[in-house]
């Protein structure tokens, strides 16, 4: 996908200093990549906050070369379309995340406080403020309406216990970008015994999630 | 029987399928609550009694302990998942509520979905720039820049991007840029024409 904002797209698509720059047709990349993973992974993933920030960016210095263009000319309705696309990705990406944030908030923010120092964190620092919002307003709500006319030893509920875990037993498509050897696949049925599996570049696969989160997190595969 | 009023309201979600909102059922809260009070005062009573001897009624304790927390967990899935229900017509209707819709919330409800109001608002402008970045818009990906719609019902003067109106009147048919209108489609005021 060409992501070219007008006339010379600015290079200035820096991730907070540690990243390589990217060109704007990798970043968009990136995101989609983000993106699908996020979709289809049963669980929330790290927050991808520089390529926000960067997508962001990008879409403001390619709405500012649109108002520069001359009106009635073909290109800005093409550039305008790219524009279009591309936040409507982005959008979808926070959205998805924040659909997951709010289906299984108890066990993002146990996640996020058992968090050793200096691990990345999987939520936003915005995503975290909202996180910790919805908890305390749906603790209030049912403690006010139900809870505190209980008898005083029912009073509290295991909001950690009473919300749905993320299934990570559920099974992804993938497609692997770089390629792996020794994957421990766990056994499906008493009878079967743990065995490993190399995946090819290239090849497809459908498998349990828990088995490759972690690729999913280093970018060595890609859900489909 | 113990537990019927409390099972009834989980059970009234159940059957009102596909998000919609039946209204709140404060009575029959209430009364689950109620029933759950008298259950704690008799077992009180009993286990004074059974702390004294009469160990034949830790059964009947336990029996109406079981019934306690089953109470408790249908009260507390029948409020959380109308919270969900409501969360979700946040994204449908947008941040206004129809009336139709506010009539069948209490009003601890209509607290909450402010609050939620409140921080989706707080989220989504700290997200994209200087404006922030709208995440209710953009549900469906574009196919074309500007779409066909009709009117429904008469909506008054609508501003599109480079300032000039349109009048919005019921039954005329306009050609008008997508990410403009997809509120209006949604709230039932514009409809998508598919050829």
């Amino acid at each position: 996908m060409a992501a070219a904002g007008g006339e010379g797209p600015g290079p200035e698509a820096a991730g907070g200093g540690e990243e390589l720059e990217l060109t704007p047709a990798q970043l968009i990349r990136s995101l989609e990549q983000a993106w699908l993973n996020e979709k289809f992974a049963p669980e929330l993933l790290e927050s991808k906050a520089e390529i926000v920030e960067c997508v962001v960016e990008q879409l403001d210095h390619m709405e500012s070369n649109l108002k520069r263009a001359k009106a009635g000319d073909l290109k800005v309705s093409v550039h305008r379309m790219e524009i279009e696309r591309i936040r409507y990705v982005l959008s979808s990406y926070l959205r998805c995340r924040l659909v997951k944030i709010e289906k299984f908030f108890p066990h993002v923010l146990e996640k996020e406080k058992s968090r050793a120092e200096g691990e990345p964190s999987i939520l936003s620092p915005e995503e975290f403020a909202f996180a910790k919002e919805y908890m305390a307003n749906t603790e209030t709500y049912l403690k006010n309406v139900a809870l505190k006319h209980m008898p005083p030893n029912l009073q509290k509920v295991s909001l950690l216990k009473s919300v749905p875990k993320p299934n990570l037993d559920s099974f992804v498509f993938l497609r692997v970008l770089e390629r792996q050897e020794n994957i421990l696949v766990e056994p499906e049925t008493d009878e079967q015994r743990e065995y490993t599996i190399d995946l090819e570049e290239g090849s497809q696969h459908l498998i349990r999630y828990k088995t490759i989160a972690p690729l999913v997190a280093s970018g060595a595969v890609q859900l489909i | 029987m113990a537990g019927e009023r409390a099972v009834g309201l989980v059970r009234e979600l159940q059957r009102a399928a596909g998000g919609h909102l039946p209204p709140f059922r404060a009575e029959e809260l209430r009364q689950a609550l109620e029933e759950m009070r008298a259950l704690y005062e008799r077992n009180q009573a009993d286990v004074s009694e059974a702390k004294a001897g009469r160990t034949d009624l830790i059964f009947l304790i336990r029996f109406r302990h079981c019934c306690l927390l089953r109470n408790q967990r249908c009260i507390v899935a029948y409020l959380y998942d109308r919270l969900l229900r409501i969360r979700a017509l946040r994204w449908e209707y947008g941040s206004i509520l129809p009336n139709a819709i506010q009539f069948h919330m209490s009003a601890e409800e209509v607290e909450w979905f402010n609050r939620y109001k409140k921080s989706l608002a707080t989220y989504m402008r700290s997200v994209g720039g200087e404006e922030g970045l709208d995440l209710t818009q953009d549900i469906k990906p574009p196919k074309s820049l500007y779409i066909e719609v009709r009117c429904l019902k008469d909506y008054g003067e609508f501003e599109i991007e480079d300032g000039t109106t349109v009048l919005l009147k019921k039954n005329s048919q306009h050609f008008l840029p997508r990410w403009k209108c997809e509120q209006l489609i949604r709230q039932g005021v514009l409809e998508h024409i598919l050829s």
